[in-house]
């Protein structure tokens, strides 16, 4: 009888029942809790660094240059007298906003390219892929400082770089997801059905090509945070005056021999943090997105 | 009175690529192809049951795919209603689709698993008919219902549902736009044996209240001699017996038929079989031999069968393609 009649369960609308187990499973995996926590405060700062930074990002004062942290400047200042607080602060607007910007950017060309050469293989497939080993065989790195170099280094250039780097990742990835979901029974099935090419497309194929590249996509913030940072600190991202982690980490490496730790150590404990929390998140959304893991601890 | 659906020597044929395929060609003079369908005929009459079977690979699912056109006949005649199905374009094979319909093997992986029930089985509403939302709502409720699955799940997903319920969603989706003709291609094989029956029986009853016509692709005979009324038997690409079911579970004609059946097992011990066995395995669709295509295995075979096989009627009603009968 198992068939029929399964005794009826209280109907839930499938978003909060969702929501109901990623708050279950952040209760058990604390770790992913206090990362996304985290992420979400930075968020948050950055949004009201108006209210919440102490000092103007930008305003010297000359009474008060390297100072040690203390009551007054929470992280120190700078030998200009700026608030290290609240420049990390001010920075988090940029740092964040070019790494999801990068990685949107990168994660909707990607699949838009990713998903035609999925689905029309052949020549198209061959011409696009092989566009895409080109821009691969350069080091990411190396390609990001070549196009900021090129370009010049305004924040939209930076995010443009990092963007174009990543591009390959998604395309690669949801190239295969395609051509392994449109052989699915699924797949043939909406054909049969008489479903438009794209319908088939945007209802039957992405949506379950997605979970992989959201978890790609929520990796690859750490990675992008991490690149304009490095670009910034040999001077090829954000210029000064405006603050970024990877350029005060520069500017304040050279006060490690003359002893003002602060200068380095918390910027790059920015860095550190961000990267560490997307890449911890990019973890458990794995396990959570994968179906087999439902259920699961 | 036309049948409702002619397949007229249909051949589906599959260019082989690749490294291995080039050599062949250098070898044999012409690019290799697999034969998987190679010349079938088969009318399926209205309101009634047409099975086919054969063992795995003998191209009993191609032709069911060629059917809704999942893939495309290489030559040949499919005419459904009288109407000619081949030379259509997508976009006017689209109006036949909600009379056509097809079950697939796999009841779970034939469902996409981020939609929910209601939205898998109104889709074709969505797609074939002017119908508004609560209509459709309204209408996929019922059908849901007509295979036994309250509307309670209807706002669950896939993985939600056993591998029977899986089915009868597949044969609700296929059943919501009334359609003259489902295409079941082994619709049970994935299910365990007391479900089997269940959907077996839901397929007839179905069948009985909708004036359906089915054409019943299996390899258990079992199932195929209590839903068809008619049976065709494939083999390597092309239908060897044909005839109705009591006949042909009675007085099967052909060599590779009384193998088939002799293959099933018989709960009584004491039971007469045909001791009757096949040799050796079925050969690959891209060498088929010349003649008689069981000719290497058949334990009967003669220097006639080398010669091309006559398909002929055996009996009234009964068509074979073998030499010897």
């Amino acid at each position: 009888m198992t068939d029929v009649t399964r005794p009826p369960i209280a109907p839930l609308a499938p978003t909060s029942a969702t929501l109901r187990l990623v708050w279950r499973r952040l209760q058990r995996n604390w770790l992913s809790a206090i990362a996304l926590g985290l992420i979400v405060m930075m968020m948050l700062a950055a949004a009201f660094a108006g209210w919440i930074a102490p000092y103007e990002p930008d305003a010297t004062d000359a009474a008060a240059t390297l100072q040690v942290p203390s009551l007054h400047h929470w992280l120190g200042t700078d030998i200009y007298g700026r608030d290290l607080l609240s420049r990390i602060i001010y920075a988090a607007r940029v740092d964040l906003t070019v790494a999801f910007g990068a990685t949107a950017m990168a994660l909707v060309i990607g699949c838009a390219i990713g998903a035609v050469a999925g689905l029309y293989r052949g020549i198209v497939d061959l011409i696009i892929m092989r566009c895409v080993d080109s821009v691969m065989a350069f080091p990411a790195f190396i390609l990001a400082m070549a196009i900021t170099a090129a370009l010049g280094n305004s924040v939209g250039n930076v995010l443009l770089a990092i963007s174009l780097t990543q591009i390959p990742n998604y395309l690669r990835l949801i190239r295969g997801e395609i051509f392994r979901i449109r052989e699915m029974e699924y797949a043939d099935a909406a054909r049969v059905v008489g479903n438009p090419a794209w319908r088939i497309m945007f209802i039957h194929l992405l949506p379950n090509a997605l979970p992989p590249i959201i978890v790609q996509a929520t990796l690859a913030m750490g990675y992008a945070l991490l690149t304009m940072a490095a670009l910034s600190f040999i001077g090829l991202g954000i210029q000064p005056p405006q603050s970024e982690w990877g350029s005060m980490t520069a500017e304040g490496a050279q006060f490690i021999v003359t002893g003002e730790w602060w200068l380095f150590l918390f910027p790059g404990l920015a860095i550190v943090l961000m990267v560490l929390s997307f890449n911890l998140i990019g973890d458990s959304l794995r396990d959570f997105l994968d179906p087999r893991m439902r259920g699961v601890r | 009175m036309p049948p409702l659906c002619e397949v007229d020597d249909v051949k589906v044929h599959f260019a082989l690529r690749g490294s291995a395929a080039w050599l062949r060609t250098l070898r044999d003079g012409k690019p290799p192809v697999v034969r998987a369908v190679d010349g079938v005929s088969i009318d399926i009459e209205a309101g009634s049951t047409l099975g086919l079977v054969g063992e795995s690979g003998c191209g009993k699912s191609t032709v069911a795919r060629a059917l809704v056109r999942l893939v495309r006949p290489t030559a040949g005649h499919i005419r459904f209603e009288g109407a000619e199905l081949t030379g259509l374009s997508d976009q006017d094979f689209n109006e036949v689709r909600p009379h056509l319909q097809m079950v697939f093997q796999d009841p779970a992986a034939s469902l996409n698993p981020r939609l929910s029930v209601r939205r898998m089985v109104e889709e074709p509403l969505k797609l074939h008919s002017a119908l508004g939302a609560a209509e459709r709502k309204e209408r996929g409720e019922a059908v849901l219902e007509e295979v036994g699955l309250g509307a309670e799940l209807a706002d669950r997903y896939p993985h939600e549902l056993s591998g029977g319920q899986c089915q009868r969603v597949n044969i609700a989706r296929a059943l919501v736009t009334n359609p003259r003709l489902i295409v079941l291609d082994e619709p049970t094989s994935a299910l365990d044996v007391s479900l089997r029956a269940r959907v077996i029986l839901l397929l007839e009853e179905l069948r009985q209240s909708h004036g359906l016509s089915y054409l019943f692709i299996s390899h258990d005979l079992a199932t195929v001699r209590y839903l068809a009324s008619r049976v065709a038997v494939m083999y390597l690409g092309v239908i060897v017996e044909e005839a109705t079911t009591a006949e042909l579970f009675d007085r099967p004609a052909h060599p590779y038929t009384r193998a088939l059946l002799a293959a099933v097992p018989v709960p009584d011990p004491d039971a007469k079989r045909d001791p009757f066995v096949l040799s050796g395995e079925i050969p690959s669709p891209i060498d088929i031999p010349a003649g008689c295509r069981l000719r290497a295995r058949c334990p009967f075979a003669q220097p006639v069968c080398a010669e091309p096989v006559p398909y002929r009627e055996v009996a009234p009603g009964h068509f074979a393609a073998c030499h010897l009968v």
